[in-house]
């Protein structure tokens, strides 16, 4: 006893730095799968309210182009209406139920293999885990982490984030995923060999999940390569949105979660 | 004694702050970001108490991390650069260190160019295994951290030399 009593006290920076080494080692492993890193993120009130002070101040200096931006999507928004006034009132009768949480983005980052951005709302607004996020360009990522008054979005440049996507014209369905390269180009696998495909066509959501609804504008087509084995292509997407120059977004909060989630549950 | 817990502490928040808010929006060429808060690991006083000093280094470390999100990337090169920091102070400037007499405004430029250079390579090896945390891409950590190295060495240097007071 006095032995290994005694062997502590030697070596006890050693044993210190081994201790901390290793927990710095857990959360890193726990960060690089999917949705577990709950303790050290950049939503909370500290961080949080760090960065959004200081991006008060950054945001008057792109006033301009956000401007820019609320003008262009307000054009498109009421050409739909004035055109197309008759379909759009059938539609919304039969789409799931969705409301939209404005938001500004706090921090982003696009350097990384495992990139987040922290906005400047949470809970309090109504924002919780796996809603979806996007600008008018188009989609975002997806809530991962809350707190009262921010909340942590995995972005689509980061590793483990795993989107559902369809080619617009043809229904093909795969997984939209990121190899950690381009900030401007996203990887869609998992599309079957047979669909047909074309440089530019559009890439939307494929509303199989409770995160976005269907038609959201992921990118355009690439470039394309069937597999080894010929039964699946992987398609490079051009994205929509300029993930290096994010501001206003848009957060979907889907109001009939709570029916799908017990439906499915019951089978 | 107040004065070096003071300047410590005000060393510890600045560069957490600079490094988060400014340096990490740089991206030089896409990836390329210097980690300049390893100078408070760097600069700590030779004569400490190395229990504190590896934890205070895991807590910069840590905070970075919360501010990142990145896990614990930062937390673990930080805690291992300040464990085997005696290591080279020993090799870099020799005798004077045994004495315990090292001032670091007083160096020599090369003795203070290599303490620095191998301390931050180290570091920042550690920093990209971890983050990509992938051996495949081996290429792209030794791409980054040398990079990366050579950012952050380059402003240490020049913020070392900016912030030295030297009585001549």
């Amino acid at each position: 006893m006095q032995q290994l009593l005694n062997f502590f006290i030697r070596n006890k920076t050693f044993l210190l730095y081994v201790l901390l080494f290793s927990i710095a080692v857990f959360f890193t492993i726990q960060s690089h799968s999917y949705h577990k890193s709950k303790f050290i993120n950049s939503a909370n009130f500290l961080t949080g309210g760090i960065y959004e002070s200081v991006s008060n101040i950054e945001h008057y200096f792109d006033l301009k182009a956000e401007n820019k931006k609320l003008l262009e999507e307000n054009n498109r928004l009421k050409s739909l209406l004035y055109n197309e006034d008759q379909t759009l009132r059938i539609d919304t009768l039969t789409l799931p139920n969705y409301k939209l949480i404005p938001a500004l983005v706090s921090k982003n980052s696009y350097a990384t293999q495992n990139n987040y951005l922290t906005l400047n709302k949470g809970e309090n607004d109504g924002v919780f885990e796996d809603q979806g996020v996007i600008t008018s360009q188009g989609v975002v990522g997806i809530i991962a982490n809350t707190s009262s008054g921010y909340s942590r979005v995995i972005s689509i440049l980061n590793t483990n984030s795993q989107i559902n996507a369809k080619l617009k014209n043809s229904n093909h369905f795969g997984t939209l995923k990121w190899d950690g390269k381009s900030p401007f180009i996203a990887q869609l696998t998992d599309i079957q060999g047979l669909a047909k495909i074309a440089i530019g066509d559009t890439i939307t959501t494929s509303g199989n999940s409770t995160t976005f609804p269907k038609g959201i504008l992921i990118g355009t087509v690439k470039n394309f390569e069937l597999s080894q084995t010929e039964d699946t292509y992987t398609i490079d997407v051009q994205l929509a949105n300029d993930m290096t120059n994010l501001g206003h977004v848009h957060i979907i909060e889907n109001l009939d979660i709570n029916e799908l989630k017990s439906l499915e549950s019951n089978e | 004694m107040n004065n070096i817990i003071f300047t410590n502490s005000l060393r510890f928040i600045a560069l957490i702050l600079i490094q988060a808010l400014v340096l990490n929006n740089i991206n030089f060429l896409g990836y390329i970001n210097p980690y300049i808060y390893v100078l408070f690991i760097l600069l700590y006083p030779i004569k400490n108490n190395r229990m504190l000093f590896i934890f205070l280094s895991f807590l910069l470390g840590l905070t970075l991390d919360m501010f990142l999100d990145s896990g614990g990337v930062h937390a673990a090169a930080s805690v291992t650069m300040a464990y085997i920091r005696p290591l080279f102070l020993k090799f870099s400037f020799g005798a004077s260190y045994e004495h315990q007499t090292v001032k670091f405004s007083n160096t020599e430029f090369g003795q203070r160019f290599t303490y620095i250079t191998i301390l931050v390579l180290i570091h920042h090896l550690i920093l990209f295994s971890l983050e990509i945390f992938n051996v495949s891409q081996i290429l792209l950590i030794l791409k980054k951290t040398l990079f990366s190295s050579i950012f952050t060495v380059l402003l240490s240097l020049l913020i070392t030399i900016l912030f030295s007071r030297k009585s001549k």
